[in-house]
């Protein structure tokens, strides 16, 4: 090579003077913006962020249909009175739901009429059966309030008392049931959460020696020029914590945009049977301020791991290459 | 500034590539480095400014031995070297008044401070009209000009050149050579490694050669 630069070389182009004035003298980032291996950081980031994300939405989608299941199912209990030989059912209904009434702690009590009843049959047993030809048990569904309940089991015996058909049902073994269910899928889903994050973090600590090592050179002029390794670790780490930033960014937009559309989508088809079932199960699709707030803490800690993972892999890694030593080619 | 005392050098397992050597950098001082390819003069220049470690021997650096060097002091005494390596390693994304300030910049110091310095110097290296060029337009020379204006940026105790004029032409060579003259004559120790006779005939200046890992010194 010679001193003979090429003539269109000459001097610089007025595009290298615009970004040279654009980007201000001395402040261009001594780890170089944007590269291959950037670009496919970001993009893991922004897939594992949004993986993450959803895990975060379900969890709290669970856990909010959860308590609200429990909350309905708290707020009323159910006596069942059973068909006997000479038993009055219409005259024992009423007995049931006066005892109910005047019990302290109940707001209401309602008697399940036969077209209720048989359309809470009519699965098993089609339409148009009469019930009074056949020995099926009767409801009574009493509201209590939530603040101050009833003494359930003074008022078993007062039932069992007045009429030995009946049978008082507090939902306690389905609230039971759906606690643990609902804590179960919420240890899967933190589960989820923390694969995702091992997972993300592993990728960064790979993805940060890449970039050393696709970077040595500027290392190593950096010590040659005096820079200290905590000035090389943040300058890598303010390069990392922005390309976390883009893409958990990315990836929890992305998520959020997915409840929205999600919600809305359950809630325009809410008529059809298919949206009844769903609404059964889950009410509407949506995601609590939990679920949204989740998501932002989300995407604030994965930005924080990829610029905390990078420093301390980028520490290690200076150890490793700035200690003067005779195996050093 | 340096001192070298029975200093060898060896790769792994392999031969001494460097025995024996004694020599000192005084303050000041203007030497060239030479010997024939391979001599091990790139090892030697490496071991001057702390990137590698002697097998055996006491190196003494500004004072301070190197075997108890820790990795917290380099900095400090890296600072007081510069250096102008052979592939002149710049870096390819910042412009040649980055490049030269760089530096600065590591050191903590804020732009407007040193902004005038920088440009100064790199006119004085003659790259005035390159000063927003980035490496990959700049030719071998104006590498070489940027590079060492970047060594000197922060007026350096010593400065080490590694086959400073390898990439110019004659009269480029020349103008080098002047502008190390130059930087001596205001204090700064120069060591230039060099395989140029046609560049050593210029000056009546030590001569540190390099030859089957012996150093042979003529003052």
């Amino acid at each position: 090579m010679t001193d003979t630069a090429a003539p269109s070389t000459a001097g610089p182009s007025r595009t290298q003077r615009l970004v040279a004035t654009l980007r201000g003298r001395g402040q261009t980032p001594i780890v170089p913006a944007g590269n291959v291996a950037g670009r496919a950081l970001t993009t893991v980031i922004a897939i594992m962020t949004f993986l993450a994300a959803l895990t975060v939405g379900a969890v709290s989608l669970v856990t909010d249909t959860a308590g609200r299941w429990q909350n309905d199912i708290s707020n009323e209990i159910t006596v069942q009175v059973k068909p006997a030989d000479g038993l009055d059912m219409a005259q024992a209904l009423e007995t049931v739901r006066q005892i109910a009434l005047q019990t302290p702690g109940v707001k209401g009590a309602t008697v399940l009429d036969e077209a209720a009843t048989g359309r809470l049959l009519e699965p098993w047993l089609g339409e148009g059966v009469d019930l009074q030809e056949l020995p099926v048990p009767r409801l009574v569904v009493v509201s209590i309030d939530t603040g101050d309940p009833p003494n359930f089991e003074f008022m078993r015996q007062e039932l069992q008392e007045a009429v030995p058909q009946a049978d008082l049902d507090d939902h306690r073994a389905w609230v039971s049931r759906l606690v643990t269910m609902a804590r179960t899928v919420v240890f899967v889903g933190v589960f989820v959460l923390a694969l995702v994050i091992v997972a993300t973090t592993l990728t960064v600590v790979f993805a940060t020696r890449g970039a050393m090592s696709g970077n040595r050179h500027i290392v190593e002029v950096l010590h040659f020029v005096g820079a200290r390794s905590s000035f090389i670790a943040r300058e890598f780490e303010r390069h990392f914590l922005r390309l976390g930033l883009i893409g958990a960014a990315a990836g929890g937009a992305v998520a959020i945009v997915v409840f929205v559309v999600l919600g809305h989508l359950t809630e325009a088809n809410r008529q059809t049977p298919e949206a009844d079932q769903i609404s059964a199960l889950f009410g509407s699709f949506t995601i609590g301020w939990t679920g949204y707030v989740g998501v932002l803490l989300l995407v604030a800690t994965v930005a924080a791991l990829t610029a905390l993972t990078s420093r301390l892999t980028v520490t290690r890694h200076l150890a490793e290459i700035d200690m003067i030593s005779p195996v050093e080619n | 500034m340096i001192r070298f005392e029975n200093v060898g050098l060896r790769y792994d397992m392999g031969p001494e590539v460097l025995r024996d050597l004694t020599f000192e950098i005084r303050r000041q001082s203007f030497q060239f480095l030479t010997g024939p390819s391979g001599a091990g003069k790139t090892s030697l220049l490496r071991m001057l400014f702390l990137a590698l470690r002697p097998t055996r021997g006491l190196i003494t650096v500004l004072g301070r031995d190197v075997a108890t060097l820790s990795r917290k002091d380099l900095p400090s005494i890296r600072r007081r070297i510069g250096v102008v390596f052979q592939d002149f390693r710049l870096l390819d994304h910042m412009t040649t008044y980055e490049n030269v300030a760089l530096p600065l910049r590591v050191r903590g110091r804020q732009e407007h401070e040193y902004r005038q310095d920088v440009v100064d110097l790199i006119k004085w290296v003659g790259l005035g009209e390159r000063l927003d060029a980035l490496p990959i337009v700049l030719s071998g020379g104006e590498k070489q000009r940027a590079a060492i204006a970047r060594a000197l940026i922060d007026q350096p105790d010593i400065l080490l050149a590694d086959e400073p004029t390898g990439n110019v032409d004659a009269p480029l060579a020349r103008r080098l050579l002047r502008l190390f003259l130059e930087l001596n004559r205001s204090g700064t120790a120069v060591v230039i490694a060099t395989h140029d006779l046609g560049l050593m005939e210029q000056v009546d200046a030590r001569r540190l050669v390099l030859a089957d890992g012996r150093l042979e010194i003529y003052d």
